[in-house]
């Protein structure tokens, strides 16, 4: 589950990303935003969205998303 | 009048919590993994690093047996008060409205704020007037309250929006400058500075706090 910062919601994280990284000599970076990758085994995959709901994210917060996977999407 | 105050693993102000509480009643400590509030009039859910804050600053400790009781004595009326992770707890726990976000600046916040009373009517702020301010100290990394825009207006219009920063006071970055929120009843709130750490004027910087507690008092009384 990739889980990231709900577009439009400020995340200072991002940002510090985005001002580092020119600092190192690359430049045209814009739009940088710092999330969290969760990794599990699941036997039924079916299940992943409520989790994701329930737990993983808050949904107030953040977007998730579901990749990869055997059968994953 | 008997206190209780959550104890997760990580909690860190538990016994600030029920120290403070302890000037105004009974406190004792309730534990986490227990399905069992002891018989408490109102429940603490205290600051600290509960479950290491792993995932998401309090994600984890709502799912502890203890917050299935404090989330049905809260729908009961029962008051309950969240105090920096215990704000979080109580967020997550759908017990009060919107979420705690990474301070702006990214930094952890150590100092006494002013904060404003903007509803004297909850049941945590009865002993205050509207317009007082208190002094309390802040300490912490992950504070920025956060509601969608239609949600502060609704929030703000009716008055659930108990505390604010004072202008220039804002440690964090919180939309609108708020401090802490109320459910609609007013038997639920949620902080981040600490009203525990602000109750004895030699090493609290202010005793205001202690007015929060009071007011829980008063209210059973």
């Amino acid at each position: 589950m990739l889980i990231r910062p709900k577009a439009g919601i400020l995340d200072p994280q991002g940002i510090a990303v985005e001002r580092a990284l020119p600092a190192l000599g690359f430049e045209g970076v814009s739009n940088v935003h710092v999330g969290r990758l969760v990794e599990l085994d699941v036997d039924d995959a079916g299940q992943l969205d409520e989790m994701c709901r329930k737990l993983l994210a808050n949904p107030l917060i953040e977007d998730y998303e579901i990749v990869g996977g055997d059968g994953g999407a | 009048m008997k206190f209780g105050v959550v104890r997760f693993p990580g909690s860190c102000d538990d016994v600030d919590a029920q120290l403070a509480a302890s000037r105004v009643g009974e406190a004792v400590l309730l534990w986490h993994a227990d399905h069992d509030l002891q018989g408490v009039d109102a429940v603490i859910v205290p600051g600290g690093f509960s479950y290491g804050d792993y995932l998401r600053v309090g994600a984890i400790a709502r799912f502890a047996p203890v917050m299935e009781e404090v989330v049905a004595f809260a729908r009961e009326g029962g008051p309950v008060l969240g105090i920096c992770n215990g704000f979080q707890v109580l967020c997550e726990a759908g017990l009060l409205p919107g979420a705690l976000l990474p301070n702006v600046h990214l930094r952890f916040r150590c100092r006494q704020v002013a904060v404003e009373v903007l509803n004297a009517d909850t049941t945590f702020t009865r002993a205050c007037v509207v317009g007082e301010r208190l002094s309390i100290p802040c300490k912490h990394t992950t504070g920025r309250y956060y509601a969608p825009d239609d949600e502060l207006d609704r929030l703000e219009a009716a008055g659930q929006v108990v505390l604010r920063y004072a202008p220039g006071e804002n440690p964090n970055g919180s939309v609108r400058d708020i401090a802490g929120v109320s459910n609609d009843a007013g038997n639920v709130m949620g902080l981040m500075p600490h009203p525990e750490h602000a109750v004895d004027e030699l090493v609290g910087g202010s005793a205001d706090g202690l007015k929060l507690f009071a007011s829980a008092a008063v209210v059973h009384a």
